[in-house]
Formats: C-alpha cells, sequence, structure tokens
C-alpha cells in the first residue's frame, strides 16, 4: 500500500473532459466538462433526447463514451467502485413481493439486506403495510418507491446517479426522496440527478449542467 | 461473485414457481410431442424403438429452444438487467446463473420425464438408463447454447425464431452422440466413446457459452 498522492485526495468523486456520446450515428452531445463534488447535486437540463440519460448511463457504467473520458477520483473507474444508479425502468419483477424486490436488488448490489434493514427503508417510504403485496398489484408510485426505497440503507457517501427519480411520486414521496438526497449530501455523497427541479429541495445545494449548451 | 450467483438463482426458482403454468410449458411441450408420435407413425414396436432416441431428443431440443429465447428478455425490459450488469461482479455471474435455473427448471425435468416416455417405445431398460445419462449431460448443453442465442438477439423483434435458428445448428454434435449412445447399447456395442464426447462437449460448453453469453449482454445494454 502506498499513500494516495495529493492529488488524487482533492480529486472529485467524479469529473468529466471532452466527453462524446452517441445513439446509434446520432451525436448528443459532445466537448461535456464538468466537476462533481463531494456533498454537490448536479443536475441535468436539456431538452428531450439531448442526452440526460445516455449521461447517466455511460457513468453508471453502461456502455462507454464515443470520446473523452470520465475520471472517477480522478482516475479511471476502479474495479469495485459503487456507483448506485436507479434507472427511469425500476427494474421490480410482477411476481415478487415487495420486501423480496427490495431485498434482491440489496443483494446484488451487496447492501445491507438483512430484515431490520429492508424494514427500516420500507418505513422510510411507508411501504411496511404493502411490504408483502406483489408487485403487480402496486400502483405506478408504489413501484417508484420500491425501487427508491434501496436509497435509505445507502450509508456510504458513494455516487448516486438517479434518472427521474421524481416520476410518479406524489408529494410525501418527493418529501422522502428529499430527505434520503439531504441526507446523503451532508455526509459528503454526490449525486447526479435528471427530472423537474420544482421538485427538489428548495434548500438543497446544488448546481445545473446544460445539455443543450454542448449540443454536437 | 457466489452471493449474486445465489441471489439470481434463487430469484429465478422462486418466480417460476409463482408462476407453474409458465414453468411447465415446455415439458407440456416435450410430453405432447412425444406421444404424438407413435400414434402418427403406428404401433409397430421396431420402428419405434428405433426412432426413440432421435425423437425424444430432438423434442428436448425443440422444447428448451421454446423456452430460452425469453432467457433475458423480460429482465431487459424492466431494467433488472441494468442493475445486474452494474452491480460490480459482472455478466458472467448472470449468464451462469440464469443458464443454471433455466437448465433447473428445464433440463432436469426432460431428464426426468424422458426415460417415462422409454417405456411407451419399448425401450430396453438399458436404453431407458443410457437415454437419460445422455440427456444429463446433454441438456445442460442445450440451455448453455440457448442462453448465448438469447443474449445474441436481445432487444430485436422475432427474437424467438432468430434463437432457434442461431441455435439449433450448434447443437447439431450433442444430437448426434446423445443418439449414437443410445443406439450403440440398443446395438449391443459400448457407448463409452459416444459419452466421452458428449462429455467433452459439455465441458467445452461450460468453459465458452457463458463467456460469449456475457459479451453478447454486454452489447444489449450499451
Amino acid at each position: 500500500m502506498h499513500a494516495p498522492s495529493p492529488a488524487s485526495v482533492t480529486a472529485p468523486p467524479l469529473s468529466a473532459i471532452g466527453l462524446a456520446c452517441e445513439r446509434g450515428s446520432r451525436r448528443l452531445f459532445s466537448d461535456l466538462a464538468f466537476e462533481l463534488r463531494a456533498g454537490e447535486m448536479l443536475w441535468l437540463r436539456g431538452c428531450n433526447g439531448r442526452g440526460k440519460t445516455s449521461l447517466l448511463r455511460l457513468v453508471a457504467g453502461l456502455g462507454s463514451a464515443a470520446q473523452g473520458q470520465l475520471l472517477f477520483d480522478g482516475g479511471a473507474r476502479p474495479a469495485r467502485r459503487r456507483v448506485v444508479y436507479v434507472g427511469h425502468a425500476n427494474a421490480l419483477k410482477e411476481d415478487a413481493s415487495v420486501v423480496e424486490s427490495l431485498a434482491f436488488l440489496l443483494r446484488i448490489h451487496r447492501g445491507r439486506s438483512d430484515a431490520a434493514a429492508l424494514a427500516a427503508a420500507l418505513a422510510h417510504w411507508g411501504l411496511l403495510p404493502q411490504q408483502h403485496a406483489l408487485v403487480r398489484t402496486l400502483s405506478q408510485g408504489q413501484r417508484r418507491r420500491v425501487a427508491l426505497a434501496r436509497l435509505a440503507v445507502e450509508r456510504q457517501p458513494a455516487l448516486w446517479a438517479l434518472d427521474e427519480p421524481f416520476d410518479a411520486l406524489d408529494a410525501s414521496g418527493i418529501d422522502c426522496l428529499n430527505d434520503l438526497l439531504g441526507a446523503h449530501l451532508q455526509r459528503g455523497g454526490s449525486v447526479l440527478i435528471t427530472g423537474h427541479q420544482g421538485a427538489l429541495a428548495a434548500g438543497a445545494p446544488r448546481r445545473e449542467l446544460d445539455l443543450d449548451d454542448c449540443a454536437a | 461473485m457466489r452471493a449474486l450467483f445465489a441471489a439470481l438463482f434463487m430469484r429465478d426458482l422462486r418466480l417460476a414457481l409463482r408462476r407453474p403454468s409458465e414453468a411447465l410449458l415446455p415439458i407440456g411441450f416435450f410430453v405432447v410431442a412425444v406421444a404424438l408420435f407413435p400414434l402418427g407413425i403406428g404401433p409397430e414396436p421396431q420402428t419405434l424403438r428405433t426412432i426413440a432416441p432421435g425423437l425424444m431428443w430432438v423434442c428436448a431440443l425443440l422444447a428448451t429452444m421454446l423456452s430460452v429465447s425469453q432467457l433475458y428478455a423480460a429482465d431487459h425490459a424492466d431494467g433488472t438487467l441494468d442493475q445486474l450488469m452494474i452491480s460490480g461482479q459482472g455478466a458472467l455471474v448472470v449468464a451462469t446463473a440464469r443458464s443454471a435455473a433455466h437448465w433447473v427448471l428445464t433440463g432436469l425435468p426432460l431428464v426426468i420425464a424422458a426415460p417415462l416416455f422409454g417405456l411407451m417405445f419399448d425401450l430396453a431398460p438399458a436404453s431407458i438408463a443410457m437415454l437419460g445419462f445422455t440427456l444429463l449431460l446433454g441438456t445442460p448443453i442445450l440451455s448453455l447454447l440457448g442462453s448465448v442465442g438469447a443474449a445474441l438477439t436481445l432487444g430485436l423483434r422475432g427474437a424467438g425464431v432468430l434463437v432457434i435458428l442461431i441455435v439449433l445448428p450448434l447443437t447439431v454434435p450433442a444430437l448426434i452422440f446423445g443418439t449414437g449412445a443410445v443406439a450403440a447399447v440398443e446395438g449391443g456395442q459400448s457407448a463409452a466413446a459416444h459419452c466421452s464426447l458428449l462429455g467433452a462437449l459439455l465441458i467445452f460448453t461450460v468453459l465458452t457459452a457463458p463467456l460469449a453469453s456475457a459479451a453478447a449482454l454486454r452489447l444489449a445494454v450499451e
């Protein structure tokens, strides 16, 4: 073990240099550069089809950039780097129960999946009464809550990449998510997020990144 | 790595138990298809005995293909595949776990059912035992190759038929050695050579097919 160099200590958890992304033959954005520091939330803006989701997928490790690179803590993506990615699809199975779905998602990401952690996460989202209900009996908003419930178990200041997390959530669901985002930023985590700005808590520290400025 | 394998494998079994009609579809197809042949060909015992091994192998092959084409489709559509791919443990574990679960749900019931149908075709006990043994060695090959086809055609329209077209030619060696072993026993010869080749084929497929599936899955989620 050698001591980390000063550069890597101060390097932001995520930064992009000259990043370009293509879908098929269409270039979505190019020359994108940004830094996401610890304890900071970066809100992605841009018109439909500008590549907000594609950028989140690049960060999550699903796909590769057409040009440029993403740096994690100032270096290449470490093998064990955990990016907590919640896509616009909920990754739930119709025939699994709420608690089984959450336990599965936590287990594949090596999160805590003991009964206490599951109960606490479900309680945060008000899902305890439905914990044994099958996913197919839930509404869209409730499904979204189940998909986001794993954020309530997270205790590490990791990087969160959330794609339209406020979709289908009601007012109390939005508050639940804002609480988690606030706590995460507080402990030095960083968040990359898309969606309606109106849903974000007013006091939450955030910067905006407009992908329209980098339109190819 | 073991945790992801176990979580995925157990999830597949649990979901299959919740939808037993879907899980039983391939074995139902096998039963109906095999039972139709004596009715169509006629009750001549010698003829039935001759065609039985090949017939049951082909029906097992088709039953496997029926279920394998959707192996990754549901996970791809609902976003589960994305989560599995970024879990940091890679596509290889996903491909291996899904293939293993598919074999337990489809291949294993076929291995159990085929000897029962051996009686219907008037096979000798030694031939029935050999048929079960070759299917035990052969059905994992079918699940593994099917998984490659399913991963390659992920997200394509008409994927079901395409999988069959891609995978069936690859299964020809397994079919030849599997039926050859039973025919050898029927003819009073040693089936050791056929079984060894089938075993070698199984080892080769276990070592290579998950790699190919994993590569195809990585392409599919990009």
